[in-house]
């Protein structure tokens, strides 16, 4: 009391307030520069990881193609008078194509080096054509075939025309004709459908991440399918019905522990439980879904609790004051709630999902498939193991895709995160 | 494990609490009003020196709490409380923070039954009939004893959806004009229809502070309860929506017994007919408002109410 009412008392505390001003102060600034130091940081990373994969990726999206006078030959393509769709020699019609605009070309290993600059997608090409309008047989017309992909690369530039010739994929002789072409205007650049069209392939102009695409699709259904429902069902009973014991904490432990369990152990679990013991087929979407929905529960779980628990308990009380029914209270007042805050941890759980490739190794989706899958049984990869699988080709033309598939996947989980926002925005409600 | 032993116990005592006290009740009222307050108002309850002062009966008593002890674990929140609750009356309860009263209040619609730890023993009755009997719902009972909180806690739906979600989980209304007519009465009845009749599609929690405290005593009247608690109702208001809901207090009381917990002894002055005081778990002094206030006879009572307490 007495050193309130005592006004140099007053000033002593102002002086000792005004002298620590200054520190707390830096304090403060220091703080707040260290946060944005920190911002500015991961925004480096995130701009340099982008960047890097779209200068790498981008040129995957367009594919070199060799534009050719095709002559649908009758002699060559049915000398019995009939068309066989089997035995017809469809890849000759483009070569002979490109070897009428080099007339010197004579030798035989000229012609096969000449004929190398085509892709053997080219002859499928011919024969869709032609089964297609079989009108087409003896006519000529003027035809866009993809080109090899080292004519695609040197195209690109990514072949160094300046290297010796010992140590680059294209001759001399070719790097000649292609530029012949290019100065023919029979080179062109157009967007590149195949990557989206095609399943997996040797051929890196043929290969597509169609088939990659569709069996994480496959896969991601399954485990929201059987995930968030199972995730939110066992939140809801941890949560609002389960007696608090030492089994509940026993399950909350080992829920909590199974969030940070290296996947490639829930492949394991998969490989022995789903197709060992419950003989499902290797490889197929359905045994991934079933392997990542395992891997995702937990974390559902855990977001799914925690958003029940963030109700506020004055809701569940004014239900329950009015005479609603444990049930009631879950399903009327705290799942409408709570909803937002575990589509989130699904979200989180799905996006783990989409890019974990450890387990899918186990399962045997690792496997190079051709086809793109139809079904949930089918033999099918996944984005991540596709771009590992591309990651480790040789051939020059698959670092572009495998940028470029990075880029799509990168485009999956945007699309899927955006979805996530859209719909937690519309349900989110206030109190 | 330990439930079903629990509620055995609390079956027993059912079963003997009513025949203690019924059959000396008809005839004991009228001395009882008579006699000087030393001699007739002590009911003994754990027979030592912890008693009750003044008169836990009343004329009509509705709900009969005898013997009501609760634990939370470890800790004995309220020691053998007796109280009558009767009839269109308003009985307040008072006392400092942590003295029971609000714990009583849950007891009286089973709201502890959502606190894991709480173990309810002793008997309550409501119009005869025990409530912590095995056999009756507890949703069935909070259908009957409504209940006020002390934050009004509107639920975040249109107005029209707060009031009709009682009436529509227990399926009062056969249709929807009926419905209508329960959300139209019940706002009315709270004094909040003249507000908001015009946007019953809002939500309900974009009201002011008081007009949700309104809104959560319409809701809680939209079922028709026989008995309303109210648990420090105003404390989160300002005086003016104070007064207001102690209006409507007084209105409703004409056909609901209403049990109101408050800090405010004005407020307890205001709006009750009698008042119990409580300490420390124990019910110290029940009698009418206005000797209470006028005339306590119990030392605490007394610190309390002069503000030497709390």
């Amino acid at each position: 009391m007495s050193s309130a009412d005592d006004p140099s008392a007053h000033s002593a505390t102002r002086r000792k307030v005004e002298a620590g001003l200054a520190r707390r102060r830096l304090r403060e600034r220091l703080f707040k520069g260290f946060g944005l130091a920190a911002t500015a940081v991961g925004i480096l990373f995130l701009c340099v990881f982008v960047y890097t994969l779209v200068a790498q990726g981008a040129s995957a999206f367009r594919q070199t193609e060799l534009q050719l006078d095709v002559h649908f030959d009758r002699d060559v393509l049915a000398p019995d008078g009939e068309l066989d769709l089997e035995y017809a020699d469809f890849d000759a019609i483009p070569r002979d194509a490109l070897r009428a605009m080099f007339p010197d070309v004579t030798s035989r290993g000229d012609r096969r080096e000449l004929n190398r600059l085509i892709s053997i997608a080219a002859g499928f090409q011919i024969r869709d054509m032609l089964v297609d309008d079989p009108s087409l047989l003896g006519e000529t017309r003027t035809v866009r075939v993809p080109a090899a992909a080292n004519v695609d690369m040197l195209v690109k530039g990514h072949i160094d025309r300046a290297l010796d010739e010992a140590l680059r994929p294209v001759s001399d002789r070719q790097v000649q004709w292609i530029e012949a072409l290019q100065a023919n205007g029979r080179i062109e650049q157009h967007f590149n459908t195949a990557l989206f069209t095609n399943g997996d392939s040797r051929e890196p102009e043929l290969a597509g991440i169609r088939g990659a695409l569709m069996g994480s699709l496959y896969m991601l259904l399954v485990t929201v399918v059987l995930a968030f429902p199972i995730g939110v069902a066992a939140a809801i009973y941890l949560e609002e019905f389960a007696p608090r014991s030492r089994w509940s904490d026993l399950i909350e432990v080992n829920i909590n522990n199974l969030a940070a369990v290296p996947s490639i152990v829930f492949g394991l679990l998969g490989l022995a439980v789903f197709i060992n013991w419950m003989a499902l087929p290797r490889s197929a979407p359905l045994v991934g879904g079933l392997v990542l929905s395992l891997l995702t529960l937990p974390v559902i779980i855990i977001a799914s609790r925690a958003a029940i628990q963030s109700v506020p308990p004055s809701i569940r009380e004014a239900a329950l004051g009015l005479g609603a029914s444990r049930m009631q209270v879950v399903f009327h007042h705290v799942l409408p709630l709570a909803l937002p805050g575990m589509l989130t941890g699904t979200i989180i759980g799905m996006s783990r999902a989409l890019g974990e490739s450890a387990p899918l190794l186990m399962i045997g989706m690792v496997a190079f498939i051709v086809d793109v899958p139809g079904g949930f049984t089918d033999p099918a990869t996944a984005l991540p193991v596709q771009i590992y699988l591309w990651a480790d080709s040789p051939e020059r033309a698959f670092a572009e895709r495998t940028s470029a598939a990075i880029l799509v996947l990168l485009g999956f989980l945007l699309v899927m995160n955006l979805a996530a926002v859209i719909i937690r925005k519309r349900m989110e409600r206030k109190w | 494990m330990t439930m079903p032993g629990m509620s055995e116990a609390e079956v027993t005592h059912a079963q003997q609490a009513p025949t203690d006290v019924e059959p000396e009740r008809p005839s004991a009222p009228p001395p009882r009003r008579a006699a000087p307050h030393g001699e007739r108002q002590h009911v003994r309850v754990s027979g030592l020196s912890d008693e009750t002062v003044g008169d836990i009966h009343c004329d009509n008593p509705f709900m009969v709490a005898r013997n009501v002890n609760v634990h939370y674990g470890e800790n004995h929140a309220i020691q053998d409380v007796s109280l009558d609750i009767g009839k269109e009356q308003v009985i307040a309860l008072i006392g400092p923070s942590g003295c029971g009263k609000s714990t009583f209040l849950r007891c009286l619609n089973r709201m502890n039954d959502s606190i894991e730890s709480a173990r309810v023993t002793g008997s309550i009755s409501l119009d005869g009939q025990d409530i912590y009997s095995r056999d009756l719902d507890p949703v069935a009972l909070r259908a009957r004893v409504g209940m006020v909180f002390q934050k009004p806690n509107p639920f975040p739906k249109s107005i029209y959806d707060n009031v009709a979600y009682g009436p529509r989980i227990h399926g009062l209304a056969a249709d929807r004009a009926e419905l209508d007519d329960i959300v139209h009465t019940s706002l009315e009845r709270a004094g909040l229809l003249q507000e908001v009749k015009d946007r019953l599609d809002e939500p309900g929690t974009g009201l002011s502070g008081g007009q949700q405290q309104r809104l959560c005593i319409a809701r809680t009247i939209a079922v028709n309860p026989e008995v309303i608690l109210m648990d420090e109702p105003c404390s989160a208001l300002d005086p003016i929506a104070t007064a207001r809901i102690e209006d409507l207090m007084d209105e409703l009381s004409r056909d609901y017994a209403i049990v109101i917990v408050t800090h405010s002894m004005q407020q307890a002055a205001r709006v009750s007919r009698r008042v119990a005081y409580f300490h420390l778990g124990r019910l110290v002094e029940v009698d009418d408002t206005d000797r209470i206030f006028t005339n306590p006879q119990h030392k605490l009572t007394e610190d309390y109410i002069t503000g030497r307490i709390g």
